[in-house]
């Protein structure tokens, strides 16, 4: 067995910049990891009784299992409904799905008090009646999925064409299954908060929470894929062939109109939260005008210009509104389990993360960006192997 | 808005109400919405 490496990754310098920096990050973060490991959450983190849940589950978690939406909406447009054109976009998205649920895996085991019993819900107390337990399980069972689901792009590096041949064949299955999981955690996500009708910010809380959470994936997950095909056009372009070079514009204009559809009705439902819990006098109040900014600013906006640029044809239109979306997701994620939570606690006993907490979610996203970076520049996610075409 | 609301029944009565004023604007917004994001394209493209 000899693994494959592309010309143009032999080229690759190991002591670029980026690497350097992440270099530096990683021994930042392995320090902060010893400090958790040994000192505990209080050693590391501004957790308490009052706000157990910090940034690492409004950041990492949260926001990381929105952002991480791409893999299973790319892979059902293109292998369930059959939007063909979209293909080169499957495997990239794949892979940032796979990475970003491993990533949102990994930042839990900093959380959990002790990580090795991250396995216990499954093995030793089944919480079955608990919301986060359906959480738990779609997540360890979505990532198995999306491991499998990028096994074949492993399995040509490897050259172990058997394996390869019935990873293939379990495309579709693995795809309607990574639908089903989605659907069910991506909106759990959202119902962990129906337990706290008083503590969440009224403009934020909604019966529709778990709807609200499903729906803004979508858009993230094609944002996303947007966003992050963007990026890998700025550093990985001598890594792409002709067929990626050739639909990406088709890929950014057809994720576009679709991130502005699924805006625009999630704009629409957002307002009849705010109406079904008659709460139009708040919108006139400090929470309420912070509301208006992620309503108007980071989903209204983004509907237009999604809109305008597809229309046009204008591609960095487009591209910058992904990223406008994207970063209304992280506010909006940010907003239910950080910013209007807890929200009428007095100022000294609200949470605002330890520089250590940041420094850990910093470093997860490091290792994260480099393990990206080792995948595309050996295996097939950018190009086509050469020993199997039309595979890709 | 601002009026006062005694009754479950006067509460449901005036958010379903918007709610389904709402909805029935957002469907005739969304139907224009729909004709401008699609005006411009060939049929080929769709």
């Amino acid at each position: 067995m000899k693994a494959y490496l592309p010309e143009t990754a032999k080229k690759r310098s190991l002591f670029s910049p980026f690497n350097i920096f992440a270099g530096i990050v990683i021994i930042m973060g392995l320090v902060l990891t010893f400090l958790r490991f040994t000192k505990g959450l209080g050693g590391v983190s501004n957790l308490d009784h009052t706000n157990p849940w910090g940034l690492w589950i409004g950041f990492d978690l949260l926001t990381g299992v929105a952002l991480a939406a791409g893999g299973y909406v790319t892979a059902a447009a293109v292998e369930i409904f059959r939007f063909d054109k979209y293909h080169s976009a499957v495997r990239p998205a794949i892979l940032t799905g796979f990475l970003g649920y491993a990533l949102v895996v990994f930042a839990l085991t900093y959380d959990v008090g002790q990580p090795w019993r991250l396995p216990y819900p499954f093995f030793v107390s089944q919480g079955v009646t608990s919301v986060m337990f359906e959480v738990g399980a779609c997540v360890a069972l979505y990532l198995t999925v999306l491991f499998l689901e990028f096994s074949p792009a492993a399995l040509e590096w490897l050259g172990l064409e058997k394996a390869h041949r019935w990873a293939v064949r379990m495309t579709m299955v693995l795809t309607i299954l990574g639908v089903m999981l989605s659907t069910l955690h991506q909106s759990s996500l959202g119902a962990m908060y129906l337990l706290v009708p008083s503590k969440l910010h009224p403009l934020w809380y909604s019966p529709y929470l778990p709807v609200f959470f499903f729906v803004s994936s979508i858009a993230a997950g094609l944002s996303m894929v947007i966003f992050e095909s963007t990026m890998a056009h700025r550093k990985f372009h001598d890594m792409m062939d002709e067929n990626h070079l050739k639909h990406a514009n088709e890929v950014t204009l057809g994720f576009g109109r679709a991130a502005a559809l699924v805006l625009a009705g999630y704009f629409a439902i957002k307002v009849f939260g705010v109406a079904l819990g008659n709460h139009w006098d708040l919108l006139f109040t400090g929470y309420g005008i912070w509301f208006l900014v992620e309503m108007l600013g980071f989903v209204l906006l983004p509907v237009f210009l999604f809109a305008v640029g597809v229309r046009d044809r204008n591609i960095k239109l487009i591209k910058f509104t992904a990223v406008i979306t994207v970063l209304g997701i992280v506010l909006n994620r940010l907003n239910i389990s950080l910013i209007c939570f807890n929200y009428h606690l007095p100022a000294d006993e609200r949470y605002f993360p330890h520089w250590m907490e940041i420094g850990i979610s910093v470093f997860v996203v490091t290792v994260g960006l480099l393990v990206y970076k080792f995948i595309v520049t050996r295996m097939p996610i950018l190009f086509e192997h050469p020993q199997y075409p039309q595979e890709h | 808005m601002t009026e006062t609301i005694h009754t479950l029944q006067e509460f449901m009565f005036r958010t379903k109400g918007i709610i389904y004023i709402l909805a029935i604007l957002y469907l005739l917004g969304f139907t224009a919405f729909w004709k401008f994001l699609f005006s411009r394209d060939k049929k080929e493209d769709l």
